[in-house]
């Protein structure tokens, strides 16, 4: 985990309308220095409202942003401002010329001197392999290499602060893997601090160090990715970060920070500190499940139960198979393994996962 | 037919000889078409600016007006500048009834909404949301401008030259507000028009084949213009 540095960007209280209507309610915002902060949710969340102000192109109906100390409310600090953050868009939004020149085009319009300008141009062609299509005409390019030089246009700014609205999702899953790896990179080469958006969790796994999980404007749970993904607050975000199954129940007994959570007529036995008779739901990750024939006394798994198998999709290179034990459970197989306990629907089978595995939800 | 064929030779040798009078005619018709286009530039691609960048109330009623204008006729716009520049009209004062000048104006009349029309289509045909992106590129709103207006390089030219084409072409206008007075408001269409009515028809295929030649010419640059332009 790297170290972040000070409060780069910070707002309290801030509310953002767009079209009359209330789209963003922030009570506070923090942005460290070399952060990289995943936005996550669904489509009308409040994302792209959040980054549109970030960005400084939509101004808050209430409250103010600060960079750097520095207030953000008179226009003067604002045009600053806005030269030293830049967006990059869902879609590619180039002009229509070559390739060299998109890129330059945010220098130009700050009248960086020419040889910095070629230079910046080159080594951002570079990084985002763009070097061999630089005379190429912008409506040439195809997709994935049009959203790299909306990439590399980004970084030749230098920007203090990169702001990314879903810069991968219209891109097929190759292309969008190679991005993702190369802007990686990128990131952590010049130590840029980011925000961006992703309704993908594994893209915000990849990219970011902070997680915020945004919905119906309002940001519901953020903080270091390992903890928002294994202590999701609610169920959304549980679901949101993969945790298929959800499992409601009362405590039954607590002894040396572990519990017996009575899910219908099961118990489950969870790690955690709770109290006797306290109503709360639980997580279990799919990948955290583990399918045998029979019962296997030397698992160190506490909690095994029988099911039967209702349901098995194909989700690409695993099966995800869904059980009843009394209660729904989802595990993730792989092919050979569902060719060796010959899964099907209404095969019985012993479902077993680790207390660890039980993730307490906080409501 | 010899009538016609006659009158083709004839054309034929005026415009190879270079007549002076033809030359002219051709010249002055140039020039005040062009100055007019120029005028419309401005304001046009100006009023095509205002109403893609700005919301307002009554944006609506203002692009019907200017979709309407862009189909002006000519004679319409002739009968209003002429009661305009009319000795004792409102602008009477200015004496420019008559002159090249009251041609221009009406001509501008005539091709500002065909150029404030087309620049819109134009300029809203580019995506939403590049207007913000240029401006997080660090564009100033002036910059941001003349960016849009780069980029919409192609049909924004394409407008100009409807625009030429509409005014080049016109002859209500020109003959109400410039009278057709020879060495002075005589122009291509004007000329034409009299030529044939006192029955000159060797000048008046002369000075229409010319007219032809430089509707051909704008219409040929908009095609080309329009075919270099692929889909993204």
């Amino acid at each position: 985990m790297k170290t972040l540095g000070s409060t780069l960007l910070e707002a309290k209280d801030l509310s953002v309308r767009r079209g009359g209507v209330l789209a963003l309610e922030l009570p506070e915002f923090n942005l460290r220095a070399g952060e990289i902060l995943g936005l996550i949710g669904p489509n009308g969340a409040g994302k792209s409202t959040l980054l549109l102000c970030l960005a400084g192109l939509l101004p808050p109906a209430k409250g103010e942003l600060v960079f750097a100390g520095q207030g953000l409310v008179s226009a003067r600090n604002l045009a600053a401002y806005r030269r030293r953050v830049t967006l990059v868009f869902q879609e590619p939004l180039l002009l229509d010329t070559t390739v060299e020149e998109n890129i330059s085009v945010g220098l130009r319009l700050r009248g960086v001197e020419n040889s910095e300008r070629k230079r910046r141009v080159a080594e951002n062609a570079q990084r985002f392999g763009l070097a061999h299509l630089l005379t190429r005409p912008a409506r040439e390019l195809s997709g994935g290499e049009a959203q790299r030089t909306t990439l590399a246009r980004a970084c030749a700014l230098e920007p203090q602060i990169l702001l990314l609205d879903e810069p991968f999702s219209s891109l097929d899953p190759p292309t969008r893997e190679a991005l993702l790896q190369d802007l990686g990179r990128v990131l952590r080469e010049t130590r840029c601090t980011a925000v961006f958006a992703t309704h993908d969790l594994m893209e915000a796994l990849h990219l970011a160090d902070t997680l915020a999980f945004l919905r119906d404007g309002r940001v519901i749970q953020s903080g270091p990715v390992g903890e928002v993904v294994n202590h999701p607050m609610d169920e959304f975000v549980a679901t949101f970060v993969g945790m298929e199954t959800l499992l409601g129940g009362q405590v039954r007994q607590c002894a040396q920070g572990t519990f017996t959570l009575a899910v219908g007529d099961q118990e489950i036995i969870g790690i955690g500190e709770v109290e006797p008779g306290q109503e709360l739901t639980v997580g279990v990750r799919p990948e955290n499940v583990t399918l045998a024939l029979h019962q296997d006394g030397e698992s160190s798994a506490r909690n095994s139960f029988p099911g039967q198998v209702t349901r098995i999709t194909s989700r690409g290179p695993f099966f995800k198979v869904e059980l009843d034990c009394g209660f729904f459970l989802s595990a993730y197989v792989t092919a050979p393994s569902k060719e060796e306990l010959d899964l099907r629907e209404g095969r019985q089978v012993f479902a077993s996962f680790k207390a660890t595995a039980v993730h307490l939800i906080r409501k | 037919m010899d009538l016609i064929w006659e009158g083709i030779k004839e054309a034929l040798r005026l415009l190879f000889t270079l007549d002076r009078e033809v030359l002219s005619i051709t010249a002055l018709s140039l020039a005040l078409s062009g100055l007019a286009t120029l005028a419309s530039l401005v304001m046009g691609v100006g009023l095509g600016l205002v109403l893609a960048l700005n919301r307002f109330p009554g944006k609506r009623l203002v692009i019907s007006l200017v979709n309407t204008g862009m189909g002006l006729p000519p004679v319409v716009v002739g009968l209003f500048v002429s009661i305009l520049l009319w000795r004792n009209g409102p602008l009477g004062m200015l004496h420019l009834l008559y002159t090249p000048m009251a041609i221009v104006i009406a001509q501008t009349v005539i091709a500002t909404p065909i150029i404030a029309g087309l620049s819109l289509a134009a300029l809203q045909q580019l995506p939403p949301d590049l207007r913000l992106q240029i401006l997080t590129l660090g564009a100033t709103r002036r910059q941001m401008v003349w960016v849009l207006i780069k980029e919409a390089r192609l049909p924004l030219l394409a407008a100009v030259m409807a625009g030429f084409g509409g005014v080049i072409s016109e002859v209500g206008a020109s003959i109400m507000v410039g009278g057709n007075i020879k060495g002075s408001t005589r122009v291509l269409t004007t000329a034409t028009v009299m030529e044939t009515s006192k029955g000159n028809f060797d000048i008046a295929i002369a000075l229409s084949v010319i007219l032809l030649v430089l509707a051909f010419a704008v219409n040929a640059a908009l095609t080309h213009l329009q075919q270099r332009r692929r889909p993204r």
